[in-house]
């Protein structure tokens, strides 16, 4: 029962991405994947939420294969992908943009719990339901994406530089934040992250990527204290 | 005075059935990034389907609805099975440009070929459910008729209807979240490819509505349409392409300045016209008058 990747390969036009990619992520647990700009990062992350098409190798999310499958049926089937930058529409309000994830789902009640649940975790987004996405700070679009995922119930959750382009404040609530739903709502998540200091710090255990290769795994204390991933990644 | 007030009312009645046009334009191209030439084979040939049941029926009511629905199937096939597996093959470059105009222009020429092998190149005509003789204002007879009149109620309607579907129902919000942004509309589960299906159909549905409106007060042949979709993307252009609510500007601005031309200069700039004012909103906001992100209240 966990995400289990191997040997995967994704090419980005000419280039190979994702190079012969394995690690697993053991459920329950905030998988941090880190790397450079041009690692593959985001990359891995698309081919795992079915939006790039994987060349080959082999993905299972509680056993299933997701390899080949539509984005949309991925997403419905609890695999939620918060993508980089600014993952909201700026021309819907917060409320519309909250509600895309509970337009398929059955349980209407649930939507509205999660939906308060949501606010309660983010109460700035309670304040501005009614603004357009497009007029929210770049840490209010963060939260607005992420809150919109979790309305979803997912059960995976690959997050997608959450970090990007944030005031180090607003960086540090989002990841207290994503710490705190990671042991309440009982989440798996994968984190990628270019701040490789702040997401280790949150993390359980450690991808380490360059160029399109695993170069690390372990846990994430373990990554923290290596000279080696300290010196190429951490800056000290 | 009359004059005045005739411009007015001719105005409304072809702005009414230009806004119908640059609607399917517009949803067609909000879906899937597709000027639709073909809306006016895909209008024409439900508007023939529209005559048929209309003399089955012998109730103009019965062949609009029927048109419509024709229409709304018409549209949903040609983007689920030829536009679709077309777009699947081209991902990117040059051609990616070029392969929407070319395939639909083509199907345009398929639709009215097939029209002319059913129905022939001759000109029928489709008997409007209330006069078409104008009403008379101050002892005259003005050139504004009872079924001008029913023309714009029906336009006016289905923009409502339209226009509710979009804001208050979820489907509308699926439909928008789509055209925005395709991407965060999957990744949130929304099936985005059933969603443009629908965006199809309801242009098709509009365009249907459009040709019932349009041909009693000309006639239905082959290429009817033509000079409609002319208008209507014009109309489209005006309204900036990306918004209902542009679309129903654009092509009221577009029926104003054409018929207030064509009684106080001259008959003969119906098309001048048109041309002129696609000219002048490109060259004051090349965007359209209402694709800025405050008037975009679709």
């Amino acid at each position: 029962m966990s995400l289990v990747v191997e040997n995967l390969i994704i090419d980005h036009g000419a280039i190979r991405a994702i190079n012969a990619v394995s690690f697993n992520v053991p459920t329950g647990k905030l998988t941090a994947v880190i790397g450079a700009n041009g690692a593959g990062k985001t990359t891995l992350l698309r081919g795992l939420s079915g939006l790039k098409e994987i060349k080959s190798g082999k993905a299972t999310w509680n056993g299933e294969s997701i390899v080949g499958q539509k984005a949309e049926n991925l997403a419905r089937a609890g695999i939620m992908h918060v993508s980089d930058g600014k993952s909201v529409i700026a021309e819907l309000t917060v409320r519309e943009n909250l509600a895309l994830t509970g337009l398929w789902r059955k349980d209407k009640k649930d939507v509205a719990a999660a939906t308060e649940e949501v606010i309660s975790l983010f109460p700035i987004l309670g304040e501005r339901m009614s603004q357009s996405g497009g007029s929210l700070s770049g840490g209010e679009r963060q939260m607005l994406a992420i809150g919109r995922a979790l309305i979803a119930r997912p059960q995976l959750l690959l997050l997608d530089e959450p970090s990007l382009g944030l005031a180090p404040l607003i960086v540090d609530q989002i990841f207290t934040s994503i710490k705190k739903f990671v042991t309440t709502m009982n989440l798996t998540v994968v984190l990628v992250e270019q701040n490789a200091m702040g997401a280790l710090a949150i993390a359980d255990e450690g991808v380490v990527l360059n160029l399109g290769r695993v170069v690390g795994v372990d846990s994430a204390e373990n990554l923290l204290n290596d000279p080696a991933v300290r010196a190429a990644y951490l800056g000290y | 005075m009359i004059k005045f007030i005739t411009a007015i009312l001719t105005a409304l009645t072809t702005g009414a059935i230009y806004a119908l046009m640059s609607t399917a334009l517009v949803l067609v191209w909000r879906s899937t990034r597709i000027i639709n030439f073909a809306q006016a084979g895909q209008a024409v040939l439900s508007t023939y389907i529209g005559y048929e049941i209309t003399v089955r029926s012998e109730s103009f009511w019965v062949g609009v609805l029927g048109a419509m629905v024709f229409g709304a199937l018409l549209g949903a096939v040609i983007d689920r099975f030829f536009m679709r597996p077309i777009f699947k093959r081209i991902k990117s470059g040059p051609i990616l440009m070029i392969a929407p105009v070319v395939a639909t222009l083509g199907l345009l020429g398929i639709i009215q070929s097939v029209i002319g092998f059913k129905w022939g190149l001759t000109y029928q005509s489709l008997t409007a459910p209330v006069s078409t003789d104008g009403y008379t204002l101050f002892g005259r007879v003005i050139a504004f008729s009872p079924f001008n009149l029913l023309v714009v109620v029906f336009a006016t309607a289905s923009m409502l209807i339209l226009t509710l579907l979009f804001q208050k129902t979820n489907i509308g919000l699926a439909l928008r979240a789509s055209a925005h942004s395709p991407e965060i509309a999957r990744l949130s589960g929304i099936k985005v490819d059933l969603i443009r299906t629908l965006g199809w159909a309801l242009a098709g549905a509009a365009g249907g509505l459009a040709g019932m409106l349009y041909i009693p007060s000309s006639y239905l042949y082959p290429n009817a349409m033509d000079v409609l979709l002319v208008f209507g993307f014009v109309a489209a252009v005006i309204g900036g392409l990306e918004s209902l609510f542009g679309a129903v500007a654009g092509a009221m601005i577009l029926g104003f300045a054409i018929s207030f031309a064509t009684s106080y200069v001259s008959e003969k700039l119906v098309f001048p016209m048109a041309f002129i004012m696609l000219i002048v909103v490109l060259l004051i906001k090349p965007a359209g008058l209402f694709s800025g992100k405050k008037s975009r209240r679709d």
